[in-house]
């Protein structure tokens, strides 16, 4: 962002303004705080939905009929839109955290799942018949060998569903959350750009932010991809 | 924001808001009138349908000629990536500013080009992948065959990039049903406007029955694309193909990104 620039020096530049940057330079501190509150909001939604993944998944690779309606059900969840999914959980959860996040671990589900079962799915046959010969129990052969091979499909799902939970905890700010979504929802109800822009801006920036860290952290994760490229 | 919660009263209110979600719904009164049900839905509907017509329009014919060419890869990821790091409440909340700035005002032509705008990269990305990917073989035996190149683009690879063009189309269908809900809050009135309408009066009935629209709007509108890919390709139901997850669905599109 560029830095806060006094009134003065722009006479144009006011409350009016697409942008006022005197706003920004006096509400650092907000901005700063509702960074903070956006990520914690995003970091327990993926930590809770890919633990509750993992389970459905492994439930889906053990009893292959589960998959169906295991993704089904996902997929129903997904494409109910996020508002009026707080909207059915509001009269009984409350605007509660848990309301919000409820809704952001539901539309992980179905990416998340799909991409494990795809990427287990994935493990060529021959390199289980070879970790089975070498004499690899089936649950060791699971996490040495099936698990590490389907990471890269596994981050990939983990990266959309952490683009899309960024985007959606702006909309939990409409259920009295905090996140980027907050400082949208302050500049509507007062018809004042500023933070409508500075929370738009920023909620893509960390968006595009986290992509990045993902995809560094596949390339931490799966060294041998990189390797066999050359 | 601390917001006095309507929790705890859960359990036992549960059968209290059942009925007010239905007497709400059922009252013909709710439904009449300009800001009534049917005159919200009837807007929702119509936005949706604009705005991804305008994105078909847009997005489709320039990523089957990149497709064709096999060329733009980079530009065809760059699309991916900042399609969905685009956040809708973000966009749509932008609306507000971008047409006070321009003194454009608010209402249809703001929101729809928000959700146009939302709804181009999942049918640019779904389209250049799929014509790219048509099988180099089917082309050049159609080239083989004779074919000019228009007759390539038009009787080979877009039929045979359908299903993947189609699924596109379905992804940005539901969420712009989706995120036209959110135009509510910058000034258009649509099913959203129940949603918002319903939490700032306390209507827990008007809350409900804005949501039970909106979903069934959403789930109807992927159940309709997914009709309308089966009957435009029935090859795909021919032979029984073994399950092949997510592989024309959209995070498998990501999975190639």
């Amino acid at each position: 962002m560029t830095p806060a620039v006094p009134g003065v020096l722009l006479a144009e530049n006011g409350p009016d303004s697409f942008i006022w940057w005197a706003w920004v330079g006096d509400h650092l501190d907000e901005i700063w705080e509702r960074t903070v509150q956006h990520v914690q909001l995003t970091v327990i939604a993926l930590v809770v939905g890919f633990a509750v993944s993992t389970v459905l998944a492994l439930i889906a690779l053990r009893f292959r009929r589960t998959y169906t309606p295991i993704t089904g059900f996902a997929g129903v969840l997904y494409a109910i839109p996020s508002l009026a999914l707080f909207a059915f959980l509001v009269p009984i959860t409350g605007l509660s955290l848990l309301t919000a996040e409820i809704g952001l671990v539901s539309y992980t589900l179905l990416i998340l799942v799909r991409n494990m079962v795809a990427g287990i799915d994935g493990v060529p046959a021959a390199v289980r018949e070879a970790a089975d010969g070498m004499g690899y129990t089936p649950w060791r052969r699971f996490v040495a060998v099936d698990a590490r091979l389907a990471t890269p499909t596994i981050v990939a799902g983990v990266r959309i569903a952490a683009v899309t939970t960024v985007g959606l905890v702006t909309v939990t700010a409409l259920i009295g959350q905090g996140g980027y979504g907050a400082l949208i929802n302050d500049g509507l109800s007062r018809s004042f750009n500023t933070p409508i822009v500075v929370g738009a801006a920023l909620s893509i920036l960390l968006a595009m932010a986290v992509d990045l860290l993902l995809v560094g952290a596949e390339r931490l994760l799966t060294p041998w991809a990189r390797a066999g490229r050359r | 924001m601390s917001v006095p919660a309507p929790l705890l009263a859960a359990g036992d209110s549960d059968p209290g808001l059942w009925s007010e979600f239905w007497s709400y719904l059922t009252t013909a009164d709710n439904w009449t009138g300009d800001r009534g049900i049917a005159a919200l839905l009837v807007a929702h509907v119509q936005i949706s349908v604009v705005a991804v017509l305008l994105a078909a329009a847009v997005a489709i014919v320039p990523a089957v000629l990149l497709g064709h060419t096999r060329r733009g890869a980079f530009l065809a990821v760059s699309v991916v990536n900042i399609g969905r790091a685009l956040p809708s409440f973000a966009i749509i909340a932008l609306v507000l500013p971008v047409s006070l700035e321009w003194g454009l005002g608010l209402g249809f032509w703001p929101t729809c080009v928000a959700l146009v705008l939302l709804a181009v990269p999942p049918m640019f990305t779904n389209a250049y992948t799929g014509v790219r990917d048509v099988d180099p073989g089917t082309v050049e035996a159609a080239v083989g065959m004779g074919m000019t190149p228009t007759r390539v683009v038009t009787r080979v690879e877009v039929p045979n990039a359908s299903p993947l063009i189609i699924t596109g189309v379905r992804v940005s269908a539901v969420q712009v049903v989706a995120t036209a809900t959110l135009g509510a809050l910058v000034g258009f009135s649509c099913l959203g406007s129940l949603i918002v309408e319903g939490f700032a009066q306390q209507n827990d009935g008007k809350l409900l029955t804005g949501a039970f629209l909106v979903a069934v709007l959403s789930l109807v509108t992927e159940a309709f694309f997914s009709l309308v890919q089966r009957l435009a390709t029935p090859w795909l139901r021919a032979p029984r193909r073994r399950a092949r997850p997510a592989r024309s669905d959209p995070p498998a599109v990501a999975l190639d990104a």
